[in-house]
């Protein structure tokens, strides 16, 4: 009998065992197709840009003024620039300023509009308003105008690249993360928080940020790509990435006079900049998924 | 005589809205005493629910008191509110929303026991969660279950489980069984019955199922449009209320008697804005009785003897009969 008890005891335990929560999303996403897909671009790209050096034989600003805009060949695998530079090797090294612009001023957009924007649709009232009119001014200025605004005070370089891209997201950000806050807030499972005692910060970040994952990480990934051509943008008006630093956009735009004759010289850092974005919208969709519970099968 | 629980004097909640103020509770009194269930009833929009979340004070009143065991709620700190909200409780209406559809059931149930730091350690903890889930007859294995994988009678029962967490004296039940198939309801009205007795609770029953609060009530409050029209214990309420419209609602009820013939009174037009309410009784407008005395003089709360309380001016004049 006794012993009856205690195995009884050890299955129940078994089965109550928790399963975590990140392993069970992993376990999730890892059944999606698509979003690995997505994964495994992006950690290439990553490697990619890590190990730039090894993976291509010539500097990103070596200039061979002798070969200027070959087509694709053997030794330049992806044709040659203006200036006779390697486009894949500036591609390969454009991936290090590129990634770094999209996903750290979107990262700076979504805590700062995520906060602001949660803080307001939480409380409402007079907070909400101040900070909303102030994000509907931020984006009554053309993105580009704010972000040469910033870029203008702070001086050009990559970090203050990344400040005013990053400002410039903000008020997109943080309307949506309000909107699906609102949402989320009038809900009784918050009111339920509510009548346990649990703190507002509490409430915020375990009951509603969570239910609201689902558009802040679509927002996130497709500010991602606007990000990339925001910066590409400065760059191109010399305020951003410095020349001869490569960037993605800022090729794209430089190549843009050759479009006619050479269209290698655009067409790559073009399927550059798609292939991030394809592959960072296919994992925001599977985060999504994998990241709600009642979309298990 | 018993005592008195929870006591309500004047309790008004007006909202701002864009064509006026919301009178959705206006001016009610009324006590819970402590132990029985109260059972409030009202047509849908007639202030039940906010009755209940004011009583909880997860609504700020506009005025009057809601004493709670000798204190007014509503002039308590945050902090002291924070302590006050371990005695007081709430089950929803719909288990569906009520639930964070992110957190398993222990997730849940153990909430409250983190939030107020309940206990010191995380073992002791899971074995209250575990004593819980018990106690409202949930199986140990449903602990990392999320809500969606359960039915409404098991979701309805980790509700009432984070209720009881905190081993609260007064629950207010806001439609608990409403959004639930009948087979269930009666299961989990049983529960709710055998938790009364075995922790000494005291219910508010929001309901506006009539043979429901019949089932469960010692006293019955009848609500409409932000007023309490009627209140009496459920014996003098069924058999002899004395309100039109607690006499309307009644009527409504089928019986599964098959020669009586029941007097039924049926309402016409439908219930009035609660903005800026009309003048007079607010039941006037659909009363078959109606004078012009109705129309001018809002009608007191009067005492009718055996603690029967009327709102009518013609209280006692109009009996519901059989035909």
């Amino acid at each position: 009998m006794t012993k009856n008890k205690a195995v009884e005891h050890a299955i129940s335990e078994r089965e109550v065992k928790k399963r975590s929560q990140w392993g069970m999303v992993f376990q999730r996403l890892k059944r999606n197709k698509m979003a690995m897909a997505g994964l495994v671009i992006l950690i290439l790209l990553i490697l990619m840009a890590a190990f730039a050096p090894v993976i291509t034989p010539f500097s990103y600003y070596y200039q061979q003024l002798g070969s200027r805009l070959q087509g694709p060949c053997s030794t330049h695998w992806f044709g040659t620039d203006h200036l006779g530079r390697d486009i894949f090797t500036r591609i390969v090294y454009g991936a290090r300023v590129s990634l770094q612009v999209g996903l750290i001023s979107i990262g700076i957009a979504t805590l700062i509009g995520g906060l602001l924007g949660a803080i307001a649709g939480y409380y409402g009232g007079h907070f909400d308003t101040g900070v909303m009119r102030f994000m509907d001014i931020l984006l009554a200025v053309p993105g580009i105008l704010l972000a040469i605004s910033i870029v203008a005070a702070l001086g050009p370089g990559i970090t203050n690249v990344m400040i005013a891209v990053g400002i410039g997201a903000t008020p997109v950000e943080a309307r949506v993360i309000r909107a699906s806050v609102m949402q989320v807030r009038d809900q009784e499972f918050v009111e339920a928080a509510k009548a346990v005692g649990t703190s507002d910060l509490r409430i915020i970040f375990k009951h509603i940020l969570p239910n609201a994952m689902a558009q802040i990480i679509v927002q996130a990934t497709l500010g991602v790509a606007g990000a990339i051509l925001a910066a590409a943008g400065l760059s191109f008006i010399g305020l951003g990435i410095q020349p001869p630093s490569p960037e993605w956009g800022a090729m794209l735009s430089e190549g843009r006079q050759h479009l006619r004759d050479h269209w290698h010289v655009t067409t790559f850092p073009g399927i550059a900049i798609m292939t991030t974005i394809f592959a960072l919208n296919l994992l925001g969709d599977g985060l999504r998924d994998a990241l709600d519970p009642k979309l298990k099968n | 005589m018993a005592e008195k629980l929870v006591e309500v004097r004047n309790l008004k909640k007006y909202f701002k809205t864009a064509k006026g103020l919301l009178h959705a509770v206006d001016d009610v009194s009324f006590h819970i005493n402590k132990g029985e269930t109260l059972g409030l009833v009202g047509e849908s929009g007639c202030g039940k629910s906010t009755t209940g979340r004011l009583l909880i004070r997860l609504l700020d009143a506009t005025e009057g008191e809601v004493i709670y065991d000798g204190k007014d709620i509503n002039q308590l700190s945050k902090k002291e509110m924070r302590a006050m909200r371990k005695e007081m409780q709430i089950v929803f209406q719909d288990p569906y929303a009520s639930l964070n559809p992110r957190l398993t059931v222990s997730d849940i149930i153990s909430e409250p026991l983190i939030v107020n730091k309940t206990y010191s350690t995380k073992a002791k903890r899971e074995a209250r969660v575990r004593e819980l889930m018990d106690t409202v007859g949930l199986a140990p294995r449903l602990a990392n279950a999320y809500p969606h994988e359960l039915d409404g009678g098991r979701r309805q029962r980790i509700g009432i489980a984070r209720a009881l967490a905190l081993k609260p004296k007064f629950i207010v039940q806001d439609e608990p069984v409403s959004a639930l198939d009948v087979s269930i309801q009666a299961q989990i009205l049983n529960l709710m019955a055998d938790l009364q007795e075995k922790f000494e609770l005291t219910y508010l029953f929001i309901s506006h199922d009539l043979s429901v609060v019949k089932h469960v009530s010692d006293r019955i409050a009848v609500m409409y449009l932000g007023k309490i029209v009627e209140l009496a214990d459920y014996q003098t309420m069924f058999n002899d209320p004395l309100h039109p419209y607690s006499q309307a609602l009644l009527s409504a009820i089928p019986l599964p008697t098959l020669d009586l013939k029941k007097e039924r009174i049926l309402l016409e037009g439908d219930v009035p804005s609660p903005i800026n309410p009309p003048k007079g009784c607010r039941f006037a407008g659909r009363c078959r009785h109606r004078t012009d005395k109705c129309l001018a003089e809002e009608p007191e709360l009067k005492d009718m003897g055996g603690d029967h309380f009327v709102a009518c001016h013609y209280a006692g004049e109009f009996k519901l009969g059989t035909v």
